[in-house]
């Protein structure tokens, strides 16, 4: 029987349904081998998915063989694809590496749960990577959520608890003027599917429901995905939740909310109105640049290691947002290079520092002083994966880099100043990521770690894997640059 | 007629959503939130979406506020002061309900049967039933068929919010000297013992013919469930916690989920299996129409255990904590 047709649902279904199972294994180790084992096979899907994508090929299923607009459509091109290598990829990878991490951090026999959780975040992320359905994308979206909240507040640390609070009330907002805005479409035009909204949005006579709609989607999911100044639920949760959850986490959710905010704007509004564009580009590119500029200043002076990396990201998400601004081809190849190349940097970072964790209890940046000295292999992944953050020639990081201040070039007689803010916040990036690596290397030690030597061999090989990818997709960028120049054309032709 | 008693309805709800934002009580605010739901609920009948507003009563005025009130007897019944911010909410809040206000200016007419809503998927939903199906509620279809790969979503959303509850609740707490108000419920009231166990086994006749019937009237799975699980809750609260726990123990529970969930899941693989689409039930069996129908009665098996068993679940959860005194 040829499974090829079904991928994009066995893409969610796979994970989804095996999390109820999951919970069933209570002996040791099982619930995390049956977990690892259905990420692995996620990604894989994921995998095949993109070779064949970026062949040319474009899946579409309808789901109970109901046809769009009717039923609920699936559809993975290139965008969503590139969304899925990095969701399937980073639950993956932190699993794998994870084991003895997440054993130290969550109490056995509330394990199946966690792990069961997991799954279930994953196929959230995937199902709203996969679906072409306003409404089954906000249903996807709980479940990411949901599942997100209980990963988040399932360490040890009981400051997670108040964090996830906060995390959960704003994302609750972002989620539901999300939903606002799709009533209000649904109002209007009578239809779920996106491409079937695409097809009648511009029909419309009364312009200002669609109006008040864009405008409350672009909101919500601007919450979702932290940018700036909506990013204050996700310094506190990314800091004090278990270290794979961050791994994980850091590396895609945000990005999937980024992926669905950039997506229902091309495809819904801006092939119908053709002003909506500078509406677009003049709304976020602000934002954008006080997100690069401000969280980046921030993060040079944060002491705590993870609330560190955690406003860098939301300086990340600036640049990812500043790229898509520009409504260019060139911006959104940016764009959408820079979601996968930071997801590799910052998951091999997050990574180094559950490592890290193994023997330091304090994460504060002062007290990992000298830590080079006995976790050598540990401190060169971290300091590889900073270079990839910070852009330096070589690495993952520079490519995007690069091609955002190329698009940002022709952005008429502003480009200077573009150019100069990208420049200056890469300066600031090197900083904070040249501090971290001299506290490591060049300090001398003010806490003895817990005990010596390397962290567990498996979670070190899996952040040189990440590091190593860091350097290799900086010097052979293609493949992630194809499926990202592809999704750009694919966005571009839909707008005006 | 009508029309005057809903504006008199969305009236007294507006009045109740101020006072929840009023008070700083949370016992005063829970029962208005119940309230709340309830008029929610009635409003809904009026405009003639009975599915919708079986399930805002069920769940909203019913489950939720036991939830509610489960989770105050373990924290206090008053709110802390924080009025630092009062101000600037009362704007954001002003800004964004004018906003949906203006949006609601170019809205359709009520009942407009020249609505876009009206005239895009409706009329095929509304003329495609009878043929596919063959029974007359078309929202049951719409649910469990046409848009049954949401419905599966929800039930997942409703089993993260379940094994969500158990993993953060399953922390041991700390030791000391505790107390549990469930122990014992209310064996010494007579008039809610009396009235209670008239109550129950109504409760779930209700349940299962809400389950059983949703083809053909308002209800289904969600709704069932629902029904079912406050029947229990309210034996619970009659008889105390542990004699709920020995009628239906927690492995049960946790196994009404696990199996509700995979149940729904497991249909769509064997349509996969049987050379269909994910869902699609047609392929279930030789006749189309009944394959449909003995889909949608799985599936809906499915979500009413799902949801039953992961509304107890989270209330045993709550109850299983003592007070700390």
């Amino acid at each position: 029987m040829d499974l090829t047709p079904h991928l994009p649902a066995l893409q969610v279904i796979v994970p989804m349904l095996s999390a109820p199972l999951i919970v069933l294994l209570k002996p040791r180790g099982l619930a995390w081998a049956g977990a690892t084992a259905v990420a692995l096979l996620s990604f894989a899907v994921a995998l095949n998915m993109a070779i064949a994508i970026s062949d040319g090929a474009h899946y579409r299923y309808d789901m109970g063989g109901w046809a769009a607009p009717y039923g609920i459509e699936l559809s993975v091109g290139a965008f969503s694809s590139l969304i899925l290598l990095i969701v399937t990829g980073a639950a993956a990878t932190a699993l794998l590496a994870g084991r003895a991490s997440i054993d130290s951090q969550i109490e056995p026999d509330r394990q199946p749960m966690f792990y069961a959780a997991w799954l279930l975040a994953l196929a959230g992320l995937a199902g709203i990577a996969v679906s072409a359905d306003a409404f089954n994308i906000f249903v996807f979206m709980e479940i990411s959520s949901l599942a997100s909240y209980v990963l988040i507040a399932g360490g040890p640390n009981r400051r997670a608890l108040p964090a996830v609070f906060k995390y959960l009330v704003m994302g609750t907002i972002g989620a539901t003027f999300y939903l606002i805005g799709v009533g209000l479409v649904y109002m209007m035009t009578g239809t779920l599917n996106l491409a079937d909204m695409e097809a009648r949005v511009g029909a419309v006579d009364d312009i200002n429901p669609i109006l008040v709609a864009a405008g409350f989607i672009t909101i919500g999911l601007a919450l979702k995905a932290a940018v700036f100044p909506l990013h204050v639920w996700l310094p506190n949760a990314y800091t004090h939740s278990p270290h794979m959850v961050t791994v994980f986490l850091a590396a895609c959710a945000t990005k999937v909310a980024i992926y669905v905010l950039i997506r229902f704007d091309f495809f819904v509004f801006q092939s119908n109105f053709d002003w909506h564009g500078s509406h677009f580009s003049s709304f976020l590119m602000p934002l954008g640049l006080l997100g690069i500029l401000v969280a980046s200043a921030v993060a040079m002076f944060e002491g705590h290691i993870k609330r560190l990396l955690a406003m860098s990201s939301v300086a990340q998400i600036g640049y990812i947002i500043l790229g898509a601004s520009f409504v260019t081809q060139d911006g959104l190849t940016a764009s959408a290079a820079h979601l996968f190349n930071h997801a590799l940097a910052k998951g091999g970072l997050f990574l180094a520092i559950a490592a890290l964790a193994c023997h330091y209890d304090d994460l504060r940046l002062d007290r990992l002083a000298g830590a080079a000295r006995s976790m050598p292999w540990t401190s060169a992944a971290l300091a590889i994966c900073g270079f990839s953050l910070v852009g330096v020639p070589g690495t993952a990081g520079f490519i995007s880099k690069w091609l955002l201040i190329d698009a940002a070039l022709d952005q008429g007689p502003f480009a200077w100043l573009l150019v100069l803010i990208i420049l200056a916040s890469s300066l600031m990036a090197l900083a904070y990521v040249w501090r971290i690596v001299e506290t490591l290397y060049k300090k001398p030690a003010v806490v003895q770690p817990s005990s010596a030597g390397e962290a567990p061999l498996e979670l070190l090989l899996i952040t040189w894997l990440i590091a190593l990818a860091n350097i290799g997709f900086g010097l052979f960028p293609q493949f992630p640059l194809n499926l990202a120049s592809a999704a750009a054309e694919l966005l571009m032709g839909h707008a005006l | 007629m009508i029309i005057v008693f809903a504006l008199f309805l969305l009236t007294l709800l507006v009045i109740t959503a101020l006072a929840i934002v009023q008070t700083t009580n949370l016992f005063v605010a829970v029962m208005l939130t119940s309230i709340f739901s309830l008029l929610m609920a009635s409003n809904f009948f009026i405009l003639d979406a009975a599915d919708v507003a079986l399930t805002e009563a069920a769940v909203g005025a019913g489950i939720t506020t036991v939830i509610f009130l489960a989770a105050l007897m373990l924290t206090t019944e008053h709110e802390k002061p924080h009025l630092s911010r009062r101000k600037l909410n009362t704007v954001v809040i002003t800004i964004l309900a004018s906003l949906i206000i203006y949006a609601t200016f170019d809205k359709p007419r009520l009942g407009d049967p020249d609505a876009p809503v009206h005239q895009h998927l409706a009329p095929w939903y509304l003329e495609k039933t009878p043929e596919y199906m063959d029974f007359p509620n078309v929202v049951t279809a719409i649910l469990g068929s046409f848009r049954g790969y949401d419905t599966l979503g929800e039930v997942f959303v409703v089993f993260a919010a379940c094994i969500g509850v158990l993993f953060i609740l399953g922390v041991k707490p700390p030791e000391g000297s505790t107390y549990n108000p469930y122990r014992s419920g209310l064996k010494h009231h007579l008039i809610p013992q009396v009235v209670g166990r008239l109550l129950i086994p109504f409760l779930v006749l209700f349940g299962l013919y809400v389950q059983f019937h949703g083809e053909y009237s308002p209800g289904g799975g969600f709704q069932a469930g629902a029904l079912i699980a406050s029947a229990i809750i309210l034996y619970a609260l009659l008889e105390g916690e542990a004699a709920a726990l020995r009628a239906v123990p927690r492995s049960v529970l946790l196994g009404l989920v696990i199996g509700g969930a995979t149940l729904y899941g497991g249909v769509g693989v064997v349509c996969i299996l049987m050379g269909g689409n994910f869902l699609e039930y047609t392929v279930l069996l030789d006749n189309p129409v009944a394959a449909q129908q003995t889909g949608i009665i799985l599936i809906e098996a499915g979500v009413g255990m799902a949801v039953c068993g992961a509304l107890l679940s989270i209330f045993h959860a709550f109850a299983a904590r003592p007070m700390r005194v």
